[in-house]
């Protein structure tokens, strides 16, 4: 039952080889199984998602089913959940328990979807490893070959990408704000896309940065994640930014393969010291689309470099800004003080964890009298140059190829030293987030450790139907089937 | 520019954040690493360029100003620190 996909679990459901309750039931118990050693769920939810099963069951039998009737997700704990704690990875809002339910998960049990739980995440989505999350590190399911020390998932989504990558969930939600989906992702060896900005509400997510953030699903398949991105998608009048734009058939596109396609490669994303397997694969990569009829084309997109360095201005400032609500007084923990300034000194300093705070002080810094111009301004008009670098791209270019993260997993404690460091690992992901592109990391092959590496496939704003065209036809063509040891039904 | 003990002290108070002395250091130590890395941005020639607020290319829409949702008293004070009866209690914050 653990070797189906989100797709063929759909379809077997449909067939009543199992029934929704049996599918869940095992997806629990692989829960309740792996969970102490991965730590992927913050809270588990077996009893809501047995009944949402049964639910499911009634439906399918009445042939009523919805597009996800009766497929077990694990939910990021960012998407607020009626009645189910939602803590965003922080202490601060360890007490908060919603009261609604946001757009993507309602669109997500609209369609049948049952939520085993709330997946474990960095702490306000702020990281690249999940070892930032008040409630412990998430273990990536995958080791290296021989050597049994537990490897980071990658994050912010580690929960999520963990979850389905060990099999603990059949799909998942997920957030990008630089790389939070694709990252996560490629470090898993699963699938995952940041769609355009505005294709997902962001009504009922906990913001990070509001002009960055972006849902998405993580999934087994180019195919699954389609399926669950057709569900989470669609307009909110409920959010400013939601895009008011038709939800095309993104299952269908995954058929449509890459002939006559033109597939960019930007040279400004072969970086000095990176290793040598990436730069193969990326090769491999686009060998593989232009076997299967696509055009390779180099391009260049002359800011890359600048990405990192604008996305910790705007991303600090936007979080600042937001992030100013957790004040002890309405909602959320509270710590006391003798007076006001002092319970939201002692409440802030208490219920954010170390890097949540570096980034308030940045923000702060960025947008304080007499500092504004020469950092926010400045990196928003970097930002203007980059997306300005993509538009010039794809007036030649369909979708662009790259190496999803300059390396493979890393240990849990690497990469602590110092905050550039572990900055460094979105410098692939983050560009596209500034420019409010689709993106997606497709798993493409193994590192010399046997870890999985991911290929990122770039298009155009609006465009996720080329981006899965790409995405599944590189998944056809690499035909990664290696699967992790931690994972059920091993 | 570089951040000294006074200005990493300012921006913590600006940020309500309780930052201790032994502290200081170690937060100025990371911000200014940062701050330093940043700099870079200043060799990107922005002459005349137009800055981009956010990623979502389109105009802002309008709604006619009507209430939409309302009368959902129990679940607006559902995470209330306290409450007394029908109001959401809170410390005092207007002097």
């Amino acid at each position: 039952m653990f070797d189906l996909s989100l797709v063929a679990a759909r379809d077997a459901l449909a067939a009543k080889k199992f029934s929704a309750r049996e599918l869940t039931t095992a997806y629990l118990g692989a829960i309740e199984k792996l969970n102490p050693d991965i730590n992927a769920y913050i809270t588990t939810l077996p009893e809501a998602a047995l009944a949402q099963a049964d639910a499911a069951d009634i439906s399918l039998a009445k042939g009523e089913a919805g597009p996800l009737c009766g497929i077990p997700l694990a939910i990021k704990d960012l998407f607020c959940t009626k009645g189910v704690r939602t803590t965003a990875g922080s202490k601060i809002l360890s007490p908060f328990i919603p009261p609604y339910e946001s757009t993507v998960t309602a669109n997500l049990l609209r369609d049948g979807a049952i939520f085993l739980g709330k997946a474990n995440m960095d702490e306000f989505a702020m990281g690249s490893s999940n070892m930032t999350s008040a409630y412990g590190c998430v273990t990536n399911p995958w080791t290296r070959r021989g050597d049994n020390r537990p490897l980071v998932p990658g994050g912010s989504s580690g929960g999520s990408a963990a979850a389905v990558a060990a099999r603990m969930a059949l799909g998942a939600t997920a957030t990008d704000t630089g790389g939070s989906i694709r990252q996560p992702a490629a470090f898993c060896g699963i699938v995952g896309i940041k769609p355009t900005y505005g294709r997902c509400s962001r009504w009922g997510v906990v913001a990070f940065a509001s002009s960055l953030d972006q849902a998405g699903p993580v999934a087994r398949t180019v195919e699954d994640a389609a399926v669950l991105l057709g569900s989470m998608a669609g307009f909110d009048p409920k959010d400013s930014t939601s895009a008011d734009i038709a939800v095309p058939d993104f299952a269908a596109a995954c058929k449509r393969g890459v002939k006559g396609l033109r597939i960019g490669v930007p040279r400004e994303y072969r970086l000095d010291g990176m290793p040598p397997e990436i730069d193969a694969l990326w090769r491999q990569g686009l060998d593989w689309l232009r076997e299967a009829g696509a055009e390779i084309v180099d391009v260049s997109l002359p800011h890359t470099k600048y990405g990192l360095a604008t996305y910790y201005i705007v991303a600090p400032a936007e979080a600042s800004s937001n992030l100013a609500r957790y004040d002890g007084v309405r909602f959320g923990a509270r710590t006391p003080g003798r007076d006001l300034t002092e319970l939201y000194e002692n409440t802030r300093a208490d219920g954010f964890g170390a890097e949540v705070q570096r980034r308030i002080l940045i923000g702060t810094y960025v947008l304080s009298a007499g500092y504004y111009d020469a950092y926010y301004l400045r990196a928003q008009k970097v930002r203007a140059l980059m997306l300005r670098d993509f538009t010039e791209a794809f007036e030649t270019v369909d979708a662009l190829l790259t190496p999803a993260t300059p390396s493979a997993a890393f240990g849990q404690g690497e990469k602590m030293d110092d905050p550039i460091t572990m900055y460094l690992n979105d410098i692939f992901t983050v560009p596209v987030n500034m420019a409010g592109l689709p993106a997606m990391s497709v798993p493409a092959g193994l590192d010399a450790q046997g870890l999985p590496l991911g290929l990122q496939i770039i298009g155009r704003p609006f465009d996720e139907e080329t981006v899965f065209a790409v995405g599944a036809a590189i998944e056809r063509a690499a035909g990664f089937s290696t699967l992790p040891n931690l994972r059920a039904g091993a | 520019m570089s951040l000294d003990p006074a200005t990493v002290r300012r921006i913590a108070r600006l940020s309500r954040l309780r930052i201790d002395d032994t502290q200081v250091a170690q937060m100025q130590g990371d911000l200014n690493g940062i701050l330093s890395w940043i700099e870079q941005l200043n060799e990107v020639n922005v002459d005349g360029v137009a800055p981009l607020t956010g990623a979502a290319m389109m105009a802002m829409r309008l709604r006619d100003d009507v209430v939409t949702d309302g009368n959902l008293q129990e679940a607006v004070l559902s995470n209330a620190p306290d409450r007394e009866g029908p109001f959401y209690a809170v410390p005092k914050v207007v002097e």
